[in-house]
């Protein structure tokens, strides 16, 4: 008896995803509802921000195009942290794990079902973006796939790392996974250039990947062209990001199935 | 034929507590043997441990002759269970839970595999059915079809029958016998209805703190110890294990 194909075993991640949404509208909901707020908050934000600005300034790639991706990435790295979430709620880590299943197939699972819920976000959103406000992804240019590489693996970095915290500290662990992107958005000048950051803050920022994509995003609306140096290093550290992330989840894995965590773990905190 | 299970000098430790002291058995294939003892014994720090969600603190298991330490993934493929507090996703109907799960085990031909096991188990009219909303009894017997998917050679059952009406409960021991008879698996079961034990084990392993105490037939292992039945032997276990060690 074989242990069977890896493939399979990540394609059974995935398609329980696709199980999960097909029987629950309430899950498919919030794949594209907060990204459509956010556009159409954002969207109606610069274009009052275009009327009150006497520079002819416009204020749609700059705000409205970072919004886009910032959402990207929020979407991809929650991708990640609700498919874990989805074994923690319904308490089947116990059941997942005591199978053949081995870490890489589970997070190569986690990650492909984030690539999909993912990619309905980015759809509705640029849907909305262009009917509504005429903005679309390809006004980047060819810049855009690296842009949007490094944001989704940066994103897929973060949903490794929460999971791997809820892991440890237990489903009360969620509420200190969800702020994270809201806590990075400030270092990551989403909204404005690096340079109006405090120095403290700047240098927090250079370790943090979508800092160089929205740096990049605002050099090429600027007209300044595509700064390819600082793309590259955001790509390399967050190709690095997703190594450590990796390492990280497999060293909590093991050290709860050497405490015996994972037998114990149930609804409230196992640690 | 080799066994399906072979453990040695498994020991479990944390802190100062010892969970299992360095157990040895195995488990033949076609035998369906009994793991007894009170709450804290061990026995479910035993099967945590052969499904390697648990690292002992020492010893080796062999299922099927695969190292569990050395090659976890395929030596877990060589098992399945099915146990009380491993409820399956609730948010899966029974059909989409049996496909996930047999996809993980690396099933051949799943959906016949699947259609066969709702017709045993009686779960034709649950198939859409999300588990999470079914009867303890009825998700227990999702687990156990489950638990079956991949015809293991070694079954792992953690009081399988607990939340069953006695009816089913006897079905299900009947079908548990026909898959080690048939198949060749061999199980190990944990329980604490000693009449179960009797009649399905063919072997049973008393575990008190950890420790192997006594093991053989259930059915002549009370007269042995001068009990009138299984229960009063398993209750005399509970209460004064030393004096049954020495004895």
């Amino acid at each position: 008896m074989s242990s069977g194909s890896p493939l399979r075993r990540t394609a059974a991640i995935v398609l329980r995803q696709f199980y999960l949404l097909r029987g629950s509208p309430v899950r498919i909901l919030p794949l594209f509802v907060w990204v459509a707020i956010d556009i159409v908050l954002w969207g109606f934000i610069t274009r009052y921000l275009n009327s009150l600005s006497s520079s002819g300034m416009n204020f749609v790639p700059v705000l409205l195009g970072a919004v886009l991706l910032w959402d990207f990435f929020v979407r991809v790295m929650q991708g990640v942290t609700t498919a874990f979430f989805e074994d923690v709620w319904s308490r089947s880590l116990l059941n997942v794990f005591a199978t053949p299943m081995r870490i890489p197939e589970y997070l190569a699972g986690l990650v492909l079902s984030s690539i999909g819920t993912s990619a309905v976000g980015l759809c509705v959103m640029q849907v909305l973006a262009v009917t509504a406000f005429g903005l679309s992804f390809f006004s980047f240019g060819a810049a855009l796939a690296p842009f949007l590489i490094v944001l989704f693996l940066f994103g897929i970095a973060l949903g490794i790392f929460g999971s791997a915290i809820v892991m440890r500290f237990g489903p009360s662990a969620e509420w200190l996974v969800w702020p994270i992107p809201a806590i990075l958005s400030p270092f990551a000048a989403v909204f404005y250039p690096l340079s109006t950051l405090p120095a403290w803050m700047q240098t927090i920022s250079r370790v943090l990947p979508p800092a160089y994509v929205f740096e990049g995003v605002r050099a090429i609306v600027a007209g300044r062209g595509v700064q390819a140096g600082n793309l590259a290093a955001g790509a390399a550290m967050a190709a690095l990001y997703i190594l450590l992330a990796g390492a990280f989840f497999t060293r909590i894995y093991r050290q709860a199935v050497r405490t015996g965590l994972i037998a114990r773990y149930s609804a409230e905190s196992p640690g | 034929m080799s066994a399906v299970l072979s453990i040695r000098d498994l020991r479990k430790t944390y802190a100062s507590v010892t969970a299992v002291g360095g157990i040895s058995f195995d488990v033949e294939p076609g035998e369906i043997v009994g793991l007894l003892g009170p709450n804290g014994a061990g026995k479910t720090t035993t099967i945590d441990i052969l499904l390697g969600i648990l690292a002992p603190t020492s010893g080796s298991v062999q299922i099927a002759g695969v190292d569990l330490a050395q090659e976890r993934s395929r030596a877990l493929a060589h098992t399945n269970f099915a146990a009380v507090y491993a409820t399956l996703p609730g948010n899966l109907t029974v059909a989409e839970n049996l496909r996930f799960f047999g996809m993980i085990y690396g099933v051949t031909r799943l959906t016949a595999r699947i259609e066969e096991l709702i017709r045993q188990f009686e779960l034709e009219r649950f198939r859409n059915v999300k588990t999470g909303v079914l009867s303890s009894g009825e998700q227990t017997r999702v687990s156990l079809a489950k638990a079956l998917l991949n015809r293991p050679p070694l079954l792992l059952l953690d009081e399988p029958t607990a939340s069953l009406d006695p009816a089913t409960a006897r079905d299900v021991r009947q079908l548990i016998r026909d898959f080690s008879s048939r198949e060749g698996g061999g199980v190990l079961w944990t329980s604490h209805n000693m009449h179960e034990v009797e009649d399905v084990c063919g072997r049973v392993l008393f575990l008190s703190r950890g420790k192997i105490l006594m093991e053989g037939d259930p059915r002549t292992l009370a007269a042995e110890h001068g009990k009138a039945n299984l229960e009063e032997l398993f209750i005399s276990l509970a209460r004064e294990p030393l004096a049954l060690e020495d004895a």
